[in-house]
């Protein structure tokens, strides 16, 4: 290429700027900063200037002071005398536990419902796609409010369940009782208990840490089995039998800490004009968990069908004519390559979740939004502060779950070499 | 005996046997039912529990809906006609539905935005159809003025003085473009900024004075229901669409500033709840604007809603130009069409089309999601039944509003679902 001619150096002139391509961006950009910073003065300008006239400062100290109002969903110590800081991390571990509740249920419904969509059964696909399409198109502020009438209004008072004859009965052996207020239900309780672990800011139950410790050693373990299974059939062709040593290993350990610690339920029962004893589940929260998790169910069940639609027919027909089984063809053949459809689009819908989650307030669960963006507003006049704070954190939540997300996507995706 | 022989064998058939229906077992519904319903053990479990879960659902509901009352003016003139059995007390939806759909709109003017849905439709007509007179178009463009005017009545000048801004947007662009693009897109952006801000005003009063004609002014604390969520989904979709685009564009963009202030906008938008933004414009956006200014709420909200919906709209659209080939691009470059002209011509139709369920997905998203103004005080219809309940005569009452109200959307948003699969449908080019 020894003809190439160098380019003429030509001298700079002004309308460059405009009309060559390669200042022009420059230009371009300079403009568009230059726009957005004055944007940026006049909104910093005009709330300064507001917050002076208001007389009030910027300033997250009013965190640390007295929120005096009661959360009566609570997961960790709180009294009204507690700081705001303290309310809002009530609120913070409400939003998180309600998440995680929705999740599971709407990814066990999706699963299913999207599975049997696809069924040969003709009943049951149709069941489920009106169930998909009337959850879909209507809005989930509505379905949280009708869950949380049916629970208030349909379900029996604490007193319907006394006397000789009593117009309710307790679910499961006298053990569960669905009631207007709530749903009281059986709770763990341990009579020769480990005692709390204190980390400065709440109590964790060391009984609590010791057996997801025994589980999780029993994971572990349980694998080491299957690999030692594995090497034992490589070398001699037999599998040796291991379901019951599986079992023992799993549950075992954590069985005999179980009856070491005292473990019983404590049941609820009847008294004076309300349950005592037991977990109280409250209606907020099961509107909640109920209303975000059936109407994200639905649309999971069409991320779950359009996944499995997409794996090509030769796949399955394939491993067919390999001789594998109907259900070793879906667990091996099927699943692994739709996960990978499946995946990117479920991110989507736990963060659709978490953010939903801040709908609480229609039936009035205590989440981020009612305490932090709620009443410690309302009670200190903070509006920018708290706002800024709340939406902070749930960036925070959203960031976290979708980089997550990424990591374990970019692990199943398809490895071209 | 030879092969070739056919005498000598034993028997070949000479003739076409005629067609024959297939034995009785293996054809018309009992065929159907044996493999749809009941081809294996796992498939007659299904259908046993599917029919019982119908049976509990008709035997739950049933009754309850056959048992209708629909002349009642209040739930315990209801009760006493059903005289205590079960049954949906609709009187609340016959005494009620004007506001379910209204608010409190005033009554004699009803005819405003029921017209201003026939010509929403109409005006929608050549955009979502393509055998309506292109023509109609005209009407489209005029129609955002046209529906203000209707809904919120007041001075005619208004409007118009707002239109005219376009008009006069469009000729600068003319005049400007002839020293270079740039600047004309710079004078198309504002001179009609400055119309806006410095003539508008002035010129709408002075027209007013000397002609003062228009519409009854209705105030916007007065508007509610099923209204209020059509004026907020409607205009944040239409609004959402064309930001969406830019923004995604600008996401795209080699530009790297530019890149990563759309970046973050996107994310930070879709990182936090819609309901934080309304609470933001409800509550704080009288400290971003200059002291003394006063919006009205509706606008307030319709422009939260149109910035939330313009991030997942970017996102959508960015999915698009994704999936393009890159040979697209290549091709307009080689074709020498500039950025705008390839953008307009070659890689936006192709990258709409792609994008066409996302984008419906976007759109019934944001229209249920106008059901959240009910937290900021804008009585849509969650707001409204609530409002009705508050009413001695009505209190107590749930299933049948919300079934009213569930069923509206579910119209809608149906409806739009199923609008997008035909437009897909229409649009595939591709010969599979």
């Amino acid at each position: 290429m020894a003809t190439t001619s160098e380019i003429p150096h030509k001298s700079f002139r002004l309308s460059m700027l405009l009309y060559d391509t390669r200042y022009r961006s420059i230009t371009i950009q300079i403009f568009f900063l230059m726009l957005l910073m004055l944007g940026a003065a006049w909104l910093v300008d005009n709330t300064i200037s507001n917050l002076q006239t208001l007389g009030k400062d910027f300033s997250f100290n009013y965190l640390f002071t007295t929120a005096g109002y009661d959360i009566n969903q609570r997961l960790i110590e709180y009294t009204s005398q507690s700081t705001h800081a303290r309310a809002a991390l009530v609120g913070f571990l409400n939003t998180i536990l309600l998440a995680v509740l929705a999740c599971v249920l709407a990814t066990v419904l999706g699963v299913i419902a999207g599975v049997l969509r696809l069924s040969k059964n003709w009943i049951v696909s149709r069941l489920m796609t009106i169930y998909v399409e009337v959850f879909r198109n209507i809005p989930t502020l509505l379905w949280i409010i009708i869950f949380g009438a049916i629970m208030t209004e349909s379900m029996p008072a604490p007193n319907a369940f006394r006397g000789d004859d009593p117009s309710a009965s307790m679910l499961f052996n006298e053990s569960v009782a669905i009631t207007n207020r709530g749903i009281y239900a059986p709770e763990p309780l341990f009579s020769r208990s480990l005692g709390n672990l204190d980390i400065g800011i709440f109590l964790i139950s060391i009984d609590l840490l010791a057996i997801i410790a025994l589980i999780v050693a029993g994971i572990y373990a349980n694998r080491k089995l299957m690999v030692h299974a594995t090497k034992v059939q490589n070398a001699t062709g037999v599998r040796p039998t291991t379901w019951w040593k599986t079992l023992a290993i799993l549950f075992g350990p954590a069985i005999v800490l179980l009856v070491a610690l005292g473990f019983h339920l404590g049941y609820p029962s009847l008294q004076g004009f309300n349950f005592q004893g037991g977990t109280h589940i409250r209606n907020s929260l099961i509107a909640m968990w109920l209303g975000l998790g059936i109407y994200t169910g639905a649309f999971i069940a069409e991320i779950v069908r359009s996944g499995i639609l997409a794996i090509s027919k030769g796949q399955s027909e394939a491993a067919f004519a390999l001789g594998l089984q109907p259900t070793l063809t879906t667990r091996l053949v099927i699943l692994p390559q739709a996960l990978r459809v499946i995946i990117p689009p479920l991110i989507s819908q736990y963060l659709n979740i978490t953010k939903n989650t801040s709908l609480a307030l229609a039936v009035g669960y205590m989440d981020m939004r009612s305490t932090l963006g709620g009443i410690s507003i309302n009670q200190t006049g903070r509006e920018l502060e708290g706002m800024m704070l709340m939406m902070l954190i749930y960036l925070l939540i959203s960031l976290t779950i979708s980089g997550l997300m990424n990591v374990y996507n970019s692990k199943i995706k398809l490895k071209e070499r | 005996m030879s092969l070739m022989d056919k005498s000598t064998l034993s028997y070949v058939r000479k003739d076409m046997l005629p067609e024959q229906t297939p034995p009785l077992a293996q054809a018309g519904g009992h065929r159907w039912v044996r493999d749809n319903l009941f081809s294996g053990w796992l498939n007659t479990i299904l259908t046993l529990a599917s029919i019982y879960v119908v049976y509990a659902a008709i035997m739950a509901i049933g009754p309850w809906l056959m048992n209708s009352v629909w002349n009642a003016e209040s739930l315990t003139e209801c009760r006493e006609i059903l005289d205590g059995t079960a049954g949906a007390c609709w009187g609340v939806i016959k005494a009620r539905w004007h506001q379910l759909l209204f608010g409190f709109y005033p009554e004699e003017l009803y005819w405003r935005p029921v017209l201003t849905l026939i010509l929403l439709f109409v005006s929608l007509a050549p955009v979502l159809f393509p055998n309506v007179p292109r023509k109609l178009l005209y009407l489209s463009a005029a129609f955002p003025f046209i529906g203000f005017h209707l809904l919120w009545g007041g001075s005619i000048w208004l409007p118009i003085t707002a239109a005219a801004g376009f008009v006069v947007g469009f000729f600068a662009y003319r005049f400007a473009k002839v020293v270079s693009p740039l600047i004309g897109v710079g004078a198309a952006i504002i001179a009609p900024v400055l119309w806006w801000l410095i003539v508008a005003g002035p010129l709408t009063e002075a027209l007013a004075s000397i002609l003062p004609i228009g519409l009854e002014a209705v105030r916007s604390d007065r508007f509610g229901g099923f209204m209020i969520s059509l004026i907020i989904g409607f205009s944040g979709i239409s609004l959402s669409l064309p930001i969406g685009i830019l923004l995604a564009l600008g996401r795209q963009s080699d530009m790297i500033f530019v890149k990563s202030v759309c970046v973050m906008f996107i994310e930070f938008i879709r990182g936090v709840p819609l309901i934080t933004l309304l609470f933001t414009a409800s509550l704080l956006l009288n400290y971003f604007l200059p002291p003394g200014t006063s919006f009205d709420l509706i606008l307030r909200v319709i422009i939260m809603v149109t910035v939330f919906a313009s991030a997942y709209m970017a996102e959508v659209v960015r999915g698009g130009l994704a999936a393009l080939p890159n040979g697209q691009y290549e091709a307009a470059d080689a074709l020498g069409l500039d950025y705008w002209k390839a953008q307009r011509l070659i890689i936006m139709p192709q990258a709409l089309k792609i994008s066409i369920p996302g984008i419906v997905n976007t759109f019934i998203g944001l229209f249920k999601d106008t059901t959240l103004v009910v937290f900021i005080g804008l009585l849509d219809p969650i707001g409204l039944s609530n409002a009705i309940r508050a009413d001695s005569n009505w209190q107590g009452i749930y299933w049948e509003l919300f079934i009213f109200i569930g069923a509206l959307f579910f119209i809608f948003c149906f409806g739009m679902s199923r609008y997008s699969m035909s437009l897909e449908r229409r649009l595939k080019t591709d010969h599979r």
